[in-house]
């Protein structure tokens, strides 16, 4: 018998009992759709998270000074201003696995126009800060190093503050606003960034440069940097690297001697980004594993039907025996039957979990991603179970012997 | 019609059964010849041999012991995948019960050894609906045998054992769930066929049927008791009710 032949025959007798086969076919289509679903839920948590380092800067390093100790009272990592201008330099210039290094000082201020005011956080630093946090100016342009150097009154603006001074559609480049009383000049508003892991808005934020921060905004210590420095490294790969050179630069700068603790702290990260996706990662596996235990107990319900088909259809066997059914011929058509059951649930239950993929992305505002590879193994899969789960009844079946079967009552 | 050729050798064939310790021999040293073109009977008691021997004649089982030739060719030892194919190439069958496949048309029942036998859809089709033009059923070609009476049912079974030409149809008591008359239809049936040319073997327990055979052969005990020639009565019914017989004698 052709093949073509053996599908047909397996499809007649399937849509011989059309409730039966669809009850049948409906635990391969959920186990299927879960597993569709799951993993998209799994993997859209994935990509966020992705997405949200990202926004945060490639490669990043974060640099902080050390702790203060008094009378027992220990104060958290950058209560003791230890990093030096000259501890930037020597990160910029020495460690070749450094691409930009940037300082960041940081004050919370109000901001004025002429009849709006908004309080928001400062920053003090450099070009290089945009460059390290991958981060464009959507309108103007980005500070200048001679405006650096010469402590110019120039200040770049985040989307959200623009729009609470002046509205979403107004270009404020060239427009002045009063930090701490002292006049800034609009240079440049920066492009939408959106939200950290954490909720903060990136883009509620001005920033000046780092010489006018310090004369202006927030004075202090000439020596010592009273914040943080950003470090990106050149690739993902280097960025451990760095940190290493960096904590050995840091600390022969520091006069450090070995076995005492640094009076630096360096976060990673990247290597804060992996550990979010390792977890996520587990999430995924996690549901997927559900669900493929669903489409397992839908194999189970195949074979349970093939039994009872078979012995159903004992004599139906044991007819085609007599007219010249080969063993292999019982044994494809019921193979080729548990098969079918099993595809079509997988197709069905394809369509049913993208379906309800976008649908979940849309009723729960859950980031989802199809995969298409998931959608073909998940589709293989539910073919090896038919496969798998039909092997014992089509084997039963074609082990039959033609006299008892034709005799079964 | 008789004398055209040795079609069954059956020598010193036994059959032994093992069901659990106990040993059931159901065939002691048989030895039979048909030839094509006979009507042969096949009657006794259960527990005879008789459908252990119909059985190892239709194929469907293979002796312990002693050789079975079909048309010359060695069946005993064979696979059943080979068992297989000589069925679907050599033998029709007739069954007690029809065993027709439910909730499928008469022309895709009758067609079902052509799908083993690797006929394509069409010629199948077309070879399905001339051998039930053949049994007088060319007006229920689409018919499910729940549509059917019992005879109408017999006479596909009947055309589904001829659609593959076979040398042999092998009838095991196709008579037994029918009424006197409708028995008499397929008796006259069959009969038409045999003066075709047919070679047919028939197993019954009742005499009046076997009676419509040229040849009885009588079982007890696993042996044969006695093998006798005969005239045989011819079956007919009131030519009305069976256009069949008028078609197939023409």
């Amino acid at each position: 018998m052709t093949s073509l032949e053996t599908l047909r025959v397996a499809v007649y007798a399937l849509l011989r009992n059309k409730l039966r086969s669809f009850l049948t076919t409906l635990g391969v289509i959920i186990g299927v759709s879960a597993v569709i679903a799951m993993v998209a839920i799994g993997e859209g948590a994935k990509v966020q998270v992705e997405q949200s380092f990202a926004s945060m800067g490639a490669n990043l390093l974060i640099v902080q000074s050390g702790t203060t100790s008094t009378g027992g009272a220990r104060g958290g990592f950058g209560s003791l201003p230890t990093l030096t201008w000259e501890d930037l330099k020597a990160i910029q210039t020495e460690i070749p696995s450094v691409r930009y290094a940037a300082p960041v000082l940081r004050a919370t201020a109000q901001v004025l126009t002429e009849d709006q005011n908004w309080t928001t956080s400062v920053t003090g630093t450099t070009p290089e800060y945009f460059e390290i946090r991958n981060w464009p100016v959507a309108r103007g342009a980005l500070f200048s190093q001679s405006e650096i150097d010469g402590g110019a009154k120039v200040a770049l603006l985040g989307q959200t503050v623009v729009d609470k001074l002046y509205g979403s559609y107004v270009d404020p480049v060239g427009q002045m606003v009063r930090i701490m009383n002292v006049p800034f000049q609009i240079v440049g508003v920066l492009a939408k960034k959106g939200q950290s892991s954490m909720g903060q808005d990136y883009d509620d934020a001005v920033f000046v440069p780092q010489t006018t921060f310090q004369a202006k905004i927030q004075g202090g210590l000439q020596k010592y940097i009273a914040g943080l420095i950003f470090v990106g490294a050149t690739s993902s790969e280097t960025t451990a690297r760095a940190q290493a050179q960096i904590t050995n630069l840091l600390r022969d700068r520091h006069h450090i001697q070995p076995g005492a603790d640094d009076d630096f702290s360096i976060r990673n990260l990247t290597e804060m980004a992996s550990a979010q996706q390792e977890g996520t990662e587990t999430m995924t596996t996690l549901l997927a594993s559900i669900a493929a235990v669903s489409l397992l107990v839908g194999g189970i319900g195949i074979m349970n039907i093939m039994l009872v088909s078979v012995t159903e259809r004992t004599r139906e066997i044991g007819l085609r025996m007599a007219v010249g059914a080969k063993p292999r011929d019982i044994l494809a058509q019921f193979l080729v039957e548990a098969l079918t059951l099993s595809l079509a649930g997988g197709f069905l239950g394809a369509g049913l979990g993208v379906v309800s993929a976008y649908r979940l992305a849309f009723q729960f505002n859950w980031p989802t991603l199809v995969r298409p590879d998931i959608i073909l193994v998940a589709v293989g899969f539910s073919a090896l179970v038919g496969v798998g789960f039909g092997l014992y009844p089509a084997l039963k079946a074609s082990r039959l012997d033609p006299i008892n079967a034709l005799r079964f009552e | 019609m008789e004398g055209s050729g040795l079609l069954i050798l059956v020598q010193q064939v036994g059959k032994v059964y093992r069901m659990g310790d106990v040993e059931v021999t159901a065939l002691r040293d048989v030895s039979l010849t048909i030839e094509a073109g006979e009507f042969v009977a096949i009657m006794g008691a259960s527990g005879s041999g008789k459908s252990t021997l119909m059985n190892i004649l239709g194929c469907l089982d293979r002796p312990t012991s002693g050789d079975y030739l079909l048309a010359g060719r060695d069946v005993s030892q064979m696979s059943r995948s080979e068992l297989a194919e000589v069925r679907n190439r050599m033998l029709g069958f007739v069954f007690q019960s029809f065993n027709l496949l439910a909730r499928t048309s008469a022309v895709e029942n009758v067609g079902l050894p052509l799908q083993y036998a690797g006929v394509p859809y069409y010629d199948r089709r077309q070879r399905a609906e001339e051998a039930l033009h053949q049994v007088g059923l060319g007006d229920r070609l689409q018919h499910h045998p729940s549509q059917m009476s019992g005879g109408q049912q017999q006479r596909v079974a009947i055309a589904r054992a001829l659609v593959m030409r076979p040398k042999l149809i092998l009838a095991d008591e196709p008579t037994g769930n029918l009424d006197s008359h409708t028995s008499m239809e397929i008796m006259t049936l069959l009969q038409e066929l045999w003066r075709a040319g047919m070679t047919i073997v028939m197993v019954t327990h009742e005499s009046d049927i076997a009676e419509y055979a040229s040849r009885v052969v009588v079982m007890k005990d696993g042996r044969i008791l006695s093998d006798t020639r005969r005239e045989a009565r011819i079956a007919s019914v009131s030519s009305l009710l069976m256009p069949a017989a008028k078609e197939v004698a023409s």
